[in-house]
C-alpha cells in the first residue's frame, strides 16, 4: 500500500520536474514546480512528518510560488517563450549531469546504510512535541540566527526592490 | 515498508533533474525554480533518514532549510526585478556586470 503510493509520488513528481525544466513559458514552469511541491509534501506525509508536509504546503506553494508568479506577472516573459530551448555547446553540462547522477547512484547501491527495509525501532511518544522541544531547546541558537537572516532577507528584498528616488 | 534507498533514489533523480536545470536553461526565472528543486530534494534525503534512524535532527534542519530557502528566493527575486528594471533581460548569459 505505502510502496504503491509511494510510486505514485514519486513518478508525478518525477514527472511534474522534467516540466519544469523543459517547459518554454516560465508560467508552465512554476504551475508544474507547485505541482511537484505537492507530491513531495505528499511524500513527507509518508515519511511519517505531516508537519514538515504542512510547512512545505505553507512555505512552497503558498508563499514562494506565488512570489514567482507575482514577479512572472510584473516582468514580460514573451521574450522567454522565444528562446531556444537548449543552447549549443552545453555538452560538458549534459556529461557532468550524467557522471553526477551515475556517481550518486552508484553510492547508493554501494553502501549498505541505504538498504534499511523499514525504520529502527522508533521511540513513540508525541512526535511533535519532541521535535518542538527539541528544536526550541537545543537548537535555539540556529533558530535565533534564522529568523535574524529571516529579517535581513526582509529588508534586503525591500531595498532591492524599491525604485531609486534619486 | 518502503525501503530507504528508494527515497534516496528519488532524491537522486530530482537532483539532476534540477542540476540540469540550473546548468542548461538560460532564463533567469527557470534557473531559480530549479534551485528550489534542488533544496527540496535535499529535504526528502534529511526526512527520509531522520524517519529511518528515528533522529530528529533530520527534520529540524529540514524546517531550516525552508526557512533560509525563502530567505533566499525574496532575495534572489528583489535582484531579479531590479535586474529587469535596469537591464530588461532574463537570459543568464546577458548578465556580465561583474565581468569587469
Amino acid at each position: 500500500m505505502a510502496q504503491g503510493f509511494f510510486l505514485l509520488f514519486a513518478a508525478v513528481s518525477v514527472i511534474t520536474a522534467l516540466m519544469l525544466v523543459l517547459a518554454r513559458n516560465p508560467v508552465h514552469s512554476a504551475l508544474a514546480l507547485m505541482a511537484c511541491f505537492l507530491q513531495i509534501s505528499a511524500i513527507f506525509v509518508l515519511l511519517d512528518a505531516p508537519l514538515l508536509a504542512v510547512i512545505q504546503i505553507f512555505v512552497y506553494v503558498g508563499a514562494i510560488m506565488v512570489l514567482f508568479l507575482f514577479v512572472i506577472m510584473m516582468i514580460d516573459v514573451r521574450e522567454a517563450v522565444a528562446e531556444r530551448f537548449l543552447p549549443s555547446g552545453n555538452l560538458p553540462a549534459m556529461a557532468l549531469l550524467g557522471l553526477l547522477g551515475v556517481e550518486m547512484m552508484v553510492l547508493v547501491f554501494w553502501s549498505d546504510r541505504f538498504s534499511l527495509a523499514a525504520p529502527v525501532a522508533s521511540r513513540g511518544g508525541d512526535q511533535i512535541r519532541d521535535l518542538s522541544t527539541t528544536l526550541f531547546s537545543d537548537y535555539l541558537l540556529p533558530f535565533e540566527v534564522a529568523s535574524v537572516i529571516l529579517l535581513a532577507a526582509l529588508v534586503g528584498a525591500i531595498v532591492l526592490a524599491r525604485k531609486e528616488s534619486g | 515498508m518502503v525501503p530507504l534507498w528508494w527515497y534516496i533514489a528519488l532524491g537522486v533523480v530530482l537532483f539532476v533533474i534540477g542540476a540540469a536545470g540550473v546548468l542548461l536553461r538560460r532564463n533567469i526565472l527557470v534557473v531559480l525554480m530549479s534551485l528550489e528543486l534542488l533544496l527540496n530534494s535535499v529535504n526528502i534525503n534529511f526526512i527520509a533518514f531522520g524517519h529511518y534512524y528515528d533522529d530528529f535532527r533530520g527534520r529540524i534542519f529540514a524546517i531550516f532549510v525552508i526557512a533560509i530557502t525563502a530567505a533566499e528566493v525574496a532575495v534572489a527575486l528583489g535582484i531579479l526585478v531590479a535586474l529587469v528594471r535596469n537591464k530588461s533581460t532574463l537570459k543568464v548569459d546577458d548578465v556580465t556586470m561583474m565581468k569587469g
